[in-house]
């Protein structure tokens, strides 16, 4: 797996060994559960996983081994697979990589060890429900979905309501699968370390604002891995802090992740993860560092509505909140403030096919801040892990423009 | 049919239909995109609702809003919006169902100002207890929310006789659709899509008495025995059949559909509101006793076990999968479905629809060869 992640070359080093070990770890338990008498649960990203870890239980994230089959560039393969099994090439690539895997177990780590149950949350899209059906029907193991009503508009009472429900089904769903009751204190503890990674990880995020900045987008690409995957272990919380003091140095050090840093990045959607290391140069060539992206703060974006002293009681709103469940209005004003934050001088957007709620409102996104800030925006047509949707040359050639058009902006004083 | 003329020419041209009526009428227009809106509420608000589907025109200002990988259907509804043909409506209701139909509800508030904008945000899973709570608390907002738009109150009584008026106009179709799966020949299938499709955007009193009387006609025909080789019985099933030719396309090779499982069809009439207590709650029994729609979660498996039971029932021999272009919530249930289907015995040909005028000679070809098989 470690010559396969595509951030090899980029250049936060000291942690990096640590992350690799640490993921390699957590697969090898994930594999053997079931010689440790150990359940596996698959959950969304986005996900409660809390209640998981506090119940001794695995989690085991889809999206992430989808993330990995991207980065190993064995995307196309496995959708091809999904194809050949009726599935149409228009559908999620995570999905469609997942769903075939399942069948032929190949990918980067031999495929994912076996669930015993599926807990699916549909805080990022619809995709994931159908997703999971999909696996439940396979794997023939008992489903639970976690219903995050969408924002439009306004978090309504009725939704708080509906939303806290859950929390108790859901706890009561995992003590019937595992024959075992949960013991509150764990969970309790386990809430407030996955407040305090959650905010680790936040506070990474923020060195940005440092210039030159101590990190990019690819950088956080890379080392959010372990807010997803293992939200809630103390061993993420450790990770983090040494994360955050080896950017905190950097930045003191005013030592930048692109040397001669000249124009400031925002990066939306998610990584292409096929042309990661690519991109990270193309944009370096161009002194321009994508200081911080809309994806990786999706995992301590909604953090302030959780109250570490009633975890289960705020969670469901806390999740409910996530940034894919937001309005696209909501969204443009995080994204305007991540501006702000960050002293963005363009957005690059990844209009992605397999990504539909994240994509649609893009356009309107763009436009917003053309007109609220002035600054320009780049559109990359791609697929997160689907190579067949990307163009290399197209997407160079933009690049070079945008830059371009970024440096007039700049010489202009906008 | 004698009223099918004022049926097609509402079809033809819904945002003019409703354009006269309310000039005729002083009804409000309420435009609406799923068939999980509640047209009772609405009715019962002394509205008309109105559902879009679809544009008849070029695709160009939605692309300034919507990537190309979006379906026809979104692209289409939000490209009436901007081009200003739907400036009549005096509101826009959109209820969530797929990620699609989400983000519209987004591009539309921010970019056409004309009239209110509800969202109904439906559960997604509708088998829990706590998801029938949320699902009534929904409705009861919804009544709320559209009674404050209109500034209207919506009457027990009212939303009693909106029932009526919708049991009626789904009773009609039903028995209708019976006729015509006991006799094929009795009308076209592209005239009972007209009639469907028209039911849904005609004033629903008027809908209630012209169907009426469209199944007294139909009844007197229907005794007349059919001649000829019996067409090849089939059952259309998947997304939204937005396409009137393909109705012709199978009938002049040689089949007749005589049963749909799609919600602009079959799903729309086949559950009538249950008797019982305040008429609220039984608009959200029919919600929840309905067979879902891919993009709601009921179950693993009902959706292809509903759909061997229609074939069975209607004693059709082949299934045709119509799978519109980028719809993600019926591209995930295809497999699973043919692959039931398959296990049962039941011949299954799938369709890709790639925009609203794309049945050309290929695919009737194909279709020809599918029907040989049966
Ligand atoms: S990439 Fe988008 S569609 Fe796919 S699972 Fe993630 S949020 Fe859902
Ligand atoms: S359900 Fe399918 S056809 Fe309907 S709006 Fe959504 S994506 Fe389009």
């Amino acid at each position: 797996m470690s010559d396969k992640n595509p951030e090899k070359d980029t250049k936060t080093v000291k942690s990096e060994k640590k992350m690799r070990d640490i993921m390699t770890a957590y697969y090898i338990d994930a594999k053997t559960a079931r010689q440790n008498n150990k359940k596996v649960a698959w959950i969304t990203s986005g996900g409660p996983v809390e209640p998981l870890i506090a119940m001794d239980i695995i989690p085991v994230y889809p999206e992430n081994h989808g993330a990995m089959i991207g980065a190993s560039k064995m995307g196309i393969d496995l959708c091809e697979k999904a194809e050949a099994m009726g599935y149409s090439s228009d559908l999620c690539s995570y999905a469609r990589a997942d769903i075939s895997c399942a069948t032929v177990n190949g990918g980067p780590i031999g495929g994912l060890p076996a669930p015993d149950m599926l807990v699916c949350c549909n805080n990022i899209c619809g995709t994931v429900m159908k997703w999971y059906e999909v696996q439940a029907r396979y794997f023939q193991v008992p489903l639970f979905i976690y219903d995050t009503p969408f924002l439009h508009t306004e978090y309504s009472p009725e939704i708080k309501r509906y939303a806290k429900r859950q929390m108790e089904e859901y706890i009561s769903f995992l003590e019937g699968v595992t024959g075992r009751k949960m013991g509150r204190d764990r969970m309790m503890e386990v809430g407030r370390i996955s407040y305090a990674g959650s905010q680790l990880w936040q506070e990474v995020l923020d060195t940005a604002v440092s210039k030159p900045s101590p990190m990019t987008a690819f950088d956080a690409f890379f080392h959010l891995a372990l807010i997803v995957t293992l939200r809630g272990t103390q061993q993420s919380v450790d990770y983090y802090r040494g994360l955050l003091a080896e950017m905190q140095e950097r930045a003191k050090a005013g030592i930048g992740a692109i040397p001669g840093e000249k124009y400031r990045l925002l990066w939306d959607n998610l990584p292409i993860w096929y042309r990661m290391k690519w991109l990270a140069e193309k944009f370096a060539e161009h002194d321009a560092c994508l200081v911080a992206d809309t994806y990786t703060s999706a995992w301590c974006g909604s953090m302030q509505y959780i109250d570490v002293h009633d975890f289960i009681g705020s969670a469901a709103e806390a999740y409910t909140r996530s940034y894919l469940n937001l309005g696209v209005e909501k969204m443009a004003r995080i994204v305007l403030g991540m501006i702000d934050k960050y002293d963005i001088d363009g957005i690059v957007m990844h209009s992605n096919r397999s990504c539909k709620p994240y994509s649609f409102g893009q356009f309107d996104i763009q436009k917003i801040v053309e007109r609220e800030r002035g600054i320009p925006s780049l559109l990359i047509e791609a697929d997160m892990v689907d190579e067949r949707s990307f163009s290399e040359s197209q997407v160079e050639t933009r690049i070079d423009a945008f830059i371009e058009m970024i440096r007039e902006n700049k010489v202009a004083g906008r | 049919m004698k009223h099918f003329h004022e049926f097609q020419q509402a079809v033809n041209d819904p945002l003019d239909y409703a354009r006269n009526l309310k000039n005729d009428s002083g009804k409000e227009i309420v435009g609406y995109v799923c068939s999980y809106v509640p047209e009772e509420i609405i009715l019962a608000a002394g509205a008309h609702p109105v559902r879009l589907f679809d544009t008849r025109s070029q695709i160009g200002l939605a692309d300034l809003h919507l990537q190309s990988y979006c379906c026809s259907l979104v692209r289409g509804i939000l490209e009436e919006g901007l081009s200003g043909r739907a400036d009549g409506l005096d509101g826009m209701i959109f209820p969530h169902t797929c990620d699609s139909i989400q983000r519209l509800s987004d591009i539309w508030r921010m970019n056409i100002p004309a009239g209110f904008h509800l969202d109904v945000i439906l559960p997604v899973k509708l088998d829990t207890d706590s998801a029938r709570d949320y699902l009534t608390d929904v409705l009861r907002k919804f009544r709320e929310d559209l009674s404050g738009s209109l500034e209207r109150e919506i009457t027990d009584a009212a939303l009693e006789k909106a029932i009526a008026t919708m049991n009626v106009i789904r009773q009609s179709i039903r028995s209708i659709y019976e006729m015509r799966s006991q006799n094929p020949r009795l009308m076209p299938g592209q005239d009972l899509y007209t009639l469907v499709r028209a039911s849904m955007i005609m004033d629903r009193d008027r809908m209630a008495e012209l169907l009426l009387e469209t199944l007294a006609e139909l009844q007197t025909k229907s005794d007349q025995a059919p001649s000829g080789k019996p067409p090849k019985r089939l059952v259309l099933a998947g997304g939204i059949c937005n396409q009137p030719d393909i109705y012709p396309m199978i009938e002049e090779s040689g089949g007749a559909i005589v049963w749909d499982d799609f919600c602009t069809g079959a799903r729309y009439f086949s559950q009538m509101i249950p008797e019982g207590a305040d008429p609220l709650s039984r608009i959200t029994g029919r919600f929840l006793n309905r067979i879902v729609c891919p993009a709601k979660h009921m179950d693993l498996d009902s959706r292809a076990s509903h759909l061997i039971g229609l074939v069975k029932e209607q004693n059709a021999q082949g299934v045709i999968f119509l799978l519109l272009k980028f719809c993600d919530p019926h591209a995930f249930d295809y497999p699973y479905i043919r692959q039931s289907l398959d296990k049962a015995g039941i011949p299954v040909m799938l369709m890709e629809i790639n925009d609203p005028a794309s049945a050309g000679g290929q695919m009737k070809t194909r279709v020809e060869a599918f029907l040989e098989m049966l």
